[in-house]
């Protein structure tokens, strides 16, 4: 109750130095909040490409049914593969006049269908990789009655090397945007105690316990983490707006995302008080 | 109530700050520690308050002996032992009651007793129609007796005052050794460091302890 208390009339006592906190603490969470924002939005541009990553199983013209429904049945059995669809001749030439008006005409003047009938393999999330689709294209072009196996494997080695740097530079950004923030936040809650260290000095004068000291600092610093946490989340809100506005559209970062933000500059600001007035315990 | 047994302190750069000193201040004492700047007055201050610790000998204070004494449970001994500096150490922009209040509610004084009891204590200082006035707008002799009032808060055994009328005019030192003497009529012992060896000899009925470059070399009970 007494930790509640002072540390709610600490906001009180110097509303600016403790609104100045809090502010850099919003503003240090608000580049990480921007940084997420960006990564979310790569993280979901990435799986979009990703998800449209199939093997297209050209068949033979002459391939029976069964022969066909043989190999829907032995690959749909592979454990990374999710789904196999039969695509018909018919089908395929529809598909061409829909994706590909301009050559409307060709596709309309000729007797013949020059397309070919064929096996679309769609494989798991997290099983696109170039591997699993080398194994499979082989395990494909085993069946005599298969023309041709592609996946477009200098397209998904790029994709693959795009995730990896994604993933190392969301890694080595995130822990760089993450220290500069700590360090911030570290920096805004020392300035906040050492204005008090008159107060701790006193307290440890006059009998207090360390315990006691330290509570309405670390609720001061939960308090700070929440305010400069809310703060952040409207700074990137408003950015999101803008950008989905007037540059181009994206996604907004996930609840559970805001929640982890909230608690963890919540977490961090009872962390960076607990080791600033550590210092302070020590003086007398 | 204090005793030192062969104490020392060394810095690491500064050399030794005390050299095996001994002294025993018993209850209701009143005790000056004299000596020049640099002779060790507040180094011995701070050994009693175990705001440090002796590179060797024992530091006992009310039954706390520094050897095993830990920091975390040097609480236990502050709340024995009062303190009082030169420069007061009042929190600015809160009234003299608030002053006196805080010491009573950060060692847990139940909040119901926090007001009359700090009134009391202003009331034991001298200072009972000055406790609404902020600490900045009293004078320094004002402002000391509000320290002093602090530091009884606990209702302490010992009062350690470090140069407490450093920073007063004639006047003030004056009303605030009167208030120490009250103190110590009670049956508290005092230890006071001070310079000043004219505010010494004005009461001789006091023990005078005198420090030189680290060493006891004068002790008027001639212990």
């Amino acid at each position: 109750m007494y930790a509640l208390r002072e540390a709610l009339a600490a906001f009180r006592r110097a509303p600016v130095l403790t609104g100045l906190s809090a502010a850099m603490v919003g503003l240090a969470l608000f580049v990480v909040g921007l940084f997420s924002l960006a990564a979310y939005n790569l993280r979901l541009a990435l799986s979009s490409i990703e998800e449209r990553v199939e093997i297209v199983v050209y068949l033979r013209d002459d391939t029976r049914q069964s022969e066909i429904d043989l190999a829907l049945g032995e690959l749909a059995d592979i454990g990374e593969v999710a789904r196999v669809r039969y695509v018909s001749k018919r089908e395929a030439l529809e598909r061409a006049q829909q994706d590909l008006p301009e050559f409307g005409d060709l596709f309309a003047s000729t007797d013949v269908n020059p397309l070919p009938q064929s096996l679309e393999v769609e494989l798991r999330p997290g099983a696109r990789t170039t591997e699993a689709m080398e194994r499979i294209s082989a395990a494909a072009s085993v069946y005599p009655f298969v023309e041709d196996v592609e996946y477009g494997r200098e397209w998904v080695d790029k994709l693959f090397t795009l995730r990896r740097v994604g993933a190392v530079s969301t890694a080595v950004l995130g822990g760089a945007f993450f220290m500069v923030a700590a360090l911030i936040i570290g920096t805004a809650l020392r300035i906040a105690i050492f204005a008090r260290r008159d107060e701790i000095y006193v307290m440890r004068l006059v009998g207090a316990k360390n315990g006691f000291i330290r509570r309405p600092f670390l609720l001061e610093g939960a308090m700070s983490g929440f305010l400069g946490s809310l703060l952040a989340w409207l700074l990137t809100y408003v950015t999101y707006r803008g950008v989905y506005g007037y540059l181009f559209a994206v996604a907004w970062i996930p609840s559970s995302w805001i929640a982890g933000g909230v608690l963890g500059g919540m977490a961090f600001g009872v962390l960076a008080s607990g080791l600033a007035i550590r210092r302070h315990l020590r003086e007398v | 109530m204090i005793k030192l047994t062969n104490v020392s302190r060394e810095f690491p750069k500064r050399g030794y700050a005390l050299r095996d000193v001994s002294f025993h201040v018993k209850k209701g004492e009143f005790v000056f520690l004299t000596g020049h700047s640099g002779s060790g007055k507040s180094t011995t201050m701070r050994l009693v308050h175990m705001a440090d610790r002796p590179t060797s000998g024992e530091v006992r204070v009310t039954g706390y002996s520094s050897e095993t004494l830990s920091d975390r449970e040097v609480w236990k001994l502050r709340r024995r032992v009062g303190y009082v500096f030169q420069d007061f150490r009042l929190l600015p922009g809160r009234s003299a009651q608030e002053n006196v209040a805080f010491a009573l509610e950060v060692t847990g004084t139940p909040q119901k007793d926090i007001a009359p009891r700090s009134q009391k204590l202003l009331g034991q200082v001298g200072l009972s129609t000055k406790s609404g006035a902020l600490v900045n707008e009293l004078s320094g002799g004002e402002q000391q007796r509000v320290a002093v009032a602090r530091s009884l808060a606990n209702d302490p055994f010992v009062l350690l005052a470090d140069e407490p009328t450093g920073n007063l005019d004639e006047r003030a030192t004056r009303g605030i050794m009167e208030t120490f003497w009250d103190i110590n009529a009670k049956g508290m012992a005092v230890l006071m460091a001070t310079h000043d060896l004219e505010l010494v000899r004005r009461y001789p009925q006091a023990r005078v302890l005198e420090l030189d470059n680290g060493r006891l070399v004068y002790d008027s009970q001639g212990a």
